[in-house]
């Protein structure tokens, strides 16, 4: 799977390459996907064969580690619908197939959940789950565990009603489904919810929190990572921005948007729910990854998840109560002050509240946040987090936004602008007990993709220049780096080959919503181009043109 | 006589070809009718000469008229075009601003464009937008790109100043050649 394990760290237990001899990485074999649009993906590598999905339309490949370069087995066509790209807001961009049980499975652009054989590449099922004339799309990574596939939709633009819905996976066939706003029937809000704070308590506050029938199309997608405790039985994930972005049109504290529900596996019904962002001020969607870790909190043991949100904050949660046990700032911010614990709200600085029709400068952060989707590692060797993030502010204006099913529902204009210092990315290693970054890089552009710990004390990740990085875990010293044919948004993926050799493997190709200006020809004299995005990265287009290439390494 | 009526009637005429830009057509025709320009989508004709294409005139009228480019861009944030296109430069859909038409960039084209829907991912507005308001809609498209006259192009925005207003755009005619759908990017 994309997140290596349940827990979602990233951290592999492979040590040949190491510190040391990792200046001799070269390539192995590289593999062209045939679509250059932005390449977010995880290659997938299970026995003998390495697993990679496109972007829209979504071509799956099988690729025979056994043979020399690398063949192709066979590829699998979804001819998933053209004009799902339409309604895809920040390219036509996936997460990454995963695969359990001799199936790999993977979402379409157009909604589809499919089920291929793994070892034949022969379709075993496919369902639909969203509509993509009400603005549904599918990105995200799916989750298997035990005999259930968890999926969400996509569409926070476009004024969808977001979910999350399991599947059997042996059919395809829908187990359970829960909304992230409604009557709290349909949130499988039941007896056994029990939040930790008081504004999360209360009947159908999914409808309440709203003004009447906003909850119909009032977000929260489902799009980022899906972790797993088997021990408690609960999978944790987060939900998205509330539509539209303007929030003059939606008062009230919109959940269950931008927070994080942990449910039962099997039954879907909520147990506890957090909310990162109540009455969400900037698109800041609370879908990054909640990465499963167990510390010693104050001299107690603690089971926790880690999570850096879009506001900038880098939470520690108890995972079996949702309890915030910390939350400090690894981003510049000045539209709030952080969390008031006692409350769990986040403290809001008036004069950064989007009132409709003024425009706000120099909003930090930006409205992808100060870290948007790329996970971040956590090693069990160093017992640092390693944060792949943005560095952005903005100017934001709010405008009335009309709801016209299948179109954007957003209602703000935006420009994104570099943050202090003027790089835009960094790769930061956090030290979750000390509550403060360790060592950082600073790179020109976000730093969009994902980043893989190994126990050789590497991390590896790439920038949106084409640089692939390997770096010591402890110091952040780069200590190999390999210039690829396009800007990296992806997440890197290391295994052992069938000769017993480690490799590490990288998908090249610019684009994502940092990307789109070059993976979609985005003209940047408008600098609201992108939603905003294309203000910042007018540069790109000098650097990087697009790709779509897999790269893979080893040792000579 | 004559010598006063001759100065008069060239000032009349002066004032009369000023306000063209000005005219307003309350509604035009019936809004369920649809006008029919007939337009090709590439130069190459089989045979010598051109394509056969006949145009109605109709686009000329709105694209030299400044309250129907005016309401198209009132329009084209009703509709959430800017959802897609932002305020020229892209998103989800191509940018507006450039040079580059995938499916022709005169008026007719951007008319059939938006009543047809594009398949990779414009969606078709027929039925939805009355056919005036999608001539101005595309007369406003025209615009963005600098392809109507700089006295009836919209100024600049009152809000956040996304771009270099439509009138001062520097006229960027469509360039024959266009740009490579995103379909033609798609291995089979
Ligand atoms: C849901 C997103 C979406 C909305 C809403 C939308 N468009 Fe589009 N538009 C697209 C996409 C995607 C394409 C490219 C289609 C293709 O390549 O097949 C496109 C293409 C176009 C083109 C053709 C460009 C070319 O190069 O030939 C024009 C003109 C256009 N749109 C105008 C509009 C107008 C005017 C509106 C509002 C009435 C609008 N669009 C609403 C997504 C959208």
């Amino acid at each position: 799977m994309p997140t290596k394990n349940y827990a979602g760290t990233r951290y592999s237990e492979l040590a040949e390459i190491n510190t040391e001899n990792v200046k001799n990485l070269q390539v192995a074999f590289t593999f062209s996907l045939g679509v250059n649009r932005g390449q977010e993906s995880s290659p997938l590598v299970v026995g003998g064969t390495l697993y990679v999905v496109s972007p829209y339309p979504n071509i799956l490949y099988a690729l025979d580690l056994t043979q020399p370069g690398a063949p192709l087995k066979w590829q699998y066509n979804p001819k998933a619908m053209a004009a799902s790209q339409g309604v895809a807001c920040c390219d036509t961009v996936n997460r990454g197939p995963t695969y359990a049980d001799g199936k790999i499975f993977f979402n379409t652009l157009d909604a589809y959940t499919v089920a291929v054989n793994a070892e034949t590449g022969e379709e075993l099922w496919k369902t639909k789950i969203g509509e993509i004339n009400m603005g549904e799309t599918m990105t995200m990574a799916p989750l298997v565990a035990k005999d259930k596939v968890l999926v969400g939709i996509s569409g926070g633009e476009y004024g969808v009603r977001g979910f999350i819905e399991a599947l059997d996976a042996n059919t395809g066939r829908s187990v359970w489904k829960a909304y992230s706003t409604g009557p709290d029937q349909d949130v499988k809000i039941g007896p056994s919810f029990k939040p930790f704070y008081d504004q999360d308590k209360g009947k159908d506050l999914g409808v309440a929190t709203w003004p009447p029938s906003a909850w119909q199309q009032g977000g929260g997608s489902v799009w980022g990572f899906v972790t797993y405790d088997p021990d408690q039985n609960l999978i944790f994930y987060g939900t998205g921005n509330p539509g539209p972005w303007n929030p003059n049109q939606r008062p009230g504290d919109n959940k269950w948007t931008a927070g994080v529900f942990a449910r039962d596996l099997d039954t879907g019904e909520a147990r506890w729910y957090y909310q990162w962002n109540a009455h969400d001020l900037h698109d800041w969607d609370g879908i990054n990854e909640n990465i499963l870790v167990d510390l010693t909190w104050n001299g107690q043991p603690r089971k926790v998840l880690v999570h850096p949100d879009r506001n900038g904050l880098l939470y520690i949660v108890d995972r079996t109560t949702g309890e915030v046990l910390s939350a400090n700032f690894y981003h510049a911010v000045n539209s709030h002050t952080g969390v008031d614990l006692s409350t769990g709200k986040v403290k809001v600085v008036a004069d950064k509240y989007p009132v409709q029709g003024r425009v706000l400068r120099g909003v930090c952060p930006t409205a992808p946040g100060a870290k948007d989707w790329s996970p971040s590692a956590f090693s069990h060797k160093s017992g640092l987090l390693y944060i792949p993030h943005n560095n952005l502010c903005m100017d934001w204006e709010s405008m009335e936004a009309n709801y016209i099913a299948g179109t954007p529902y957003v209602g703000a204009e935006v420009r994104s602008i570099p943050g202090p210092g003027g790089h835009m990315g960094e790769l930061s290693a956090w030290d979750l007990i000390q509550g403060k970054e360790v060592w950082t890089i600073n790179e020109r552009f976000p730093v969009w993709g994902g980043v893989v710990a190994t126990a050789g004390d590497l991390i590896f990740y790439g920038n949106m220049e084409g640089w692939f990085k390997a770096v010591d875990a402890r110091t952040g010293e780069v200590l190999w780096q390999f210039k690829t044919s396009s800007g990296i948004i992806g997440q890197p993926t290391t295994y052992r080959g069938p000769d017993g050799k480690q490799y590490v493997a990288i998908l090249s190709g610019v684009g994502g919503w940092a990307g789109s200006i070059v993976s979609g020809d985005l003209d940047p004299r408008d600098g609201t181009a992108a939603l905003g995005f294309v203000n910042a990265m007018r540069d790109l287009k000098n650097v990087t043109t697009k790709g779509g290439t897999l790269y893979v390494f080893k040792l000579p | 006589m004559n010598r006063i009526v001759a100065p008069a009637g060239i000032f009349l005429l002066l004032v009369l070809g000023a306000c063209e830009r000005e005219e307003r057509a309350f509604r035009a025709d019936p809004i369920a009718t649809e006008t029919e320009e007939k337009i090709a989508l590439v130069p190459l004709s089989p045979g010598s000469g051109p394509p056969v294409e006949h145009r109605t005139g109709k686009g000329k009228e709105y694209e030299d008229n400044a309250y129907h480019v005016a309401q198209g861009k009132r329009l084209y944030t009703w509709f959430n075009c800017n959802g897609c296109h932002s305020n020229g430069g892209g998103g989800s859909g191509p940018p507006l601003m450039d040079d580059r038409w995938i499916y022709g960039g005169q008026i007719e084209n951007i008319v059939q464009t938006i009543r047809e829907g594009r398949p990779n991912g414009m969606p078709s507005f027929r039925g939805k937008v009355p056919d005036d308001q999608i001539w101005e809609l595309a007369a406003y498209v025209r615009s963005m790109s600098g392809n109507v006259a700089k006295d009836v192009a919209p100024g600049r925005n009152d809000d956040m100043h996304p771009r270099p207003a439509e009138n001062r755009e520097p006229d960027s005619p469509p360039v024959a050649g266009g740009s490579i759908p995103p379909s033609a990017e798609m291995p089979q």
